[in-house]
């Protein structure tokens, strides 16, 4: 049998949930004999690949540059998983919203201009600095998502509850403190 | 007081005419999720949690506010209810700003638990994200609004097992919210006692104890079932 071809990337993430997946331990060794990682952070595939079985998300969507990949991810993908809860719910990233309409404005000044020491400034560089997107929000805004794997970050038993039922062709199914968030 | 016998989930069971469908429940060992109930303190049906279904009643009443009569028909765990209890869960989280991940609560809060056992993996409703600010006037709790599920817990420990009567509900629909005293700061709220009763009702993280940080923050429930059970039994045990 074919291994499965399985993507994983980061948004607007801490990458958490990519070191919680490296948790897996021995796992992993079983895991290699059974997928393939098509594209992912620990690779260097620059291009996302066509005809993807399974790709995990990390992270919510902040800007621009997160929305076409997903939407190109979406296209390419079977099995789309939101990983972790900033993909499922915005955790996190989310926060700014709550501060107005023109947050993503306000949070760069923050950063940029009144707590930098040197160089005040706020980068802009058109087709390299992508542009913050008005609010944070979860995958499942945009496209349709069809697993959520909750959790900040999800522990590896858990991603290894779901990898296991997707490669034995099951439809996942996670229940109780499987999808509790946080 | 008259016994009465209804049916809930197909048993019958005979309870006091007085009884709402949640005691029996209860008693019977039927579990009927809720959120706002608080044992010790009277019932006001806000979380709509406990949902049940009556037979000849088109909607859905709240089995905490419903008092059983005499040949009642009543279903717990049905699709329907399911259904729209985790509705009623994803719109609680949708309505103000949860983050788990950062909250004093974490792993010690019923709105948490209550959404990993109903099934709850996402929020299909888009986020409110309001502007909500935290109260950390009072020297030893503090009070985030942004957790806060308005189930009115704390107020009704406030009034009717401290009888302090600090805490209020304020505002109307989304901006409702939690007061204390005349919309004072809640360190300049002369009624307080600083007993904490509040916090210890408090199901989230919305009402904490200053110092605890992310999933510090854990419950006593005795310090109010204390009060309870001496007023309820003349008993004054622990």
């Amino acid at each position: 049998m074919d291994r499965l071809r399985v993507a994983t990337i980061w948004f607007g993430g801490c990458s958490g949930c990519h070191m919680s997946f490296l948790d897996l331990d021995e796992f992993l060794i079983d895991l290699a004999a059974k997928i393939e990682i098509v594209f992912s952070p620990v690779v260097d595939t620059k291009e996302y690949p066509a005809a993807v079985d399974v790709c995990l998300i990390e992270g919510a969507l902040c800007n621009e540059e997160n929305v076409e990949w997903l939407k190109i991810i979406r296209e390419r993908t079977r099995v789309l998983v939101a990983f972790g809860d900033c993909a499922v719910t915005g955790n996190v990233p989310t926060m700014r919203n709550a501060l107005g309409l023109n947050n993503d404005v306000n949070v760069l000044d923050r950063a940029y201009r009144e707590c930098a020491d040197n160089n005040q400034g706020i980068p802009n560089e058109a087709g390299i600095v992508p542009t913050l997107l008005k609010r944070v929000i979860p995958l499942h805004e945009v496209v349709h998502v069809d697993l959520f794997l909750p959790g900040c970050p999800p522990p590896a038993g858990r991603i290894k509850s779901l990898l296991v039922q997707v490669l034995e062709g099951q439809s996942p199914v996670l229940e109780g403190a499987n999808i509790k968030f946080g | 007081m008259a016994a009465i016998t209804l049916t809930i989930d197909d048993k019958q069971v005979s309870a006091e005419d007085s009884q709402s469908v949640l005691s029996i429940a209860q008693e019977q060992g039927i579990a009927i999720p809720t959120l706002c109930h608080l044992e010790g303190v009277y019932d006001v049906g806000a979380c709509r949690l406990c949902l049940v279904e009556v037979a000849g009643v088109n909607k859905l009443l709240p089995a905490c506010t419903t008092k059983a009569t005499e040949g009642m028909v009543v279903r717990t765990d049905t699709e329907r209810l399911r259904k729209y209890r985790k509705i009623t869960l994803e719109l609680l989280f949708a309505e103000r700003n949860h983050v788990c991940a950062i909250c004093v609560a974490n792993g010690h809060c019923e709105l948490q638990t209550m959404a990993y056992n109903q099934g709850m993996d996402h929020v299909r409703y888009d986020y409110c994200f309001p502007k909500w600010d935290m109260d950390l006037t009072h020297e030893r709790f503090g009070m985030d609004h942004n957790r806060c599920i308005l189930c009115a817990r704390c107020v009704r420990a406030c009034w009717h097992i401290e009888g302090a009567g600090t805490k209020n509900v304020a505002g109307r629909g989304a901006r409702s919210h939690i007061i204390t005293d005349m919309f004072q700061p809640w360190g300049e709220a002369e009624s307080c006692t600083s007993c904490g009763k509040c916090v210890m009702a408090c199901p989230t993280g919305a009402l904490f104890e200053r110092g605890s940080t992310t999933g510090e923050m854990q419950r006593d429930r005795t310090t109010l079932e204390f009060i309870v059970t001496a007023r309820e039994k003349k008993q004054w045990i622990a």
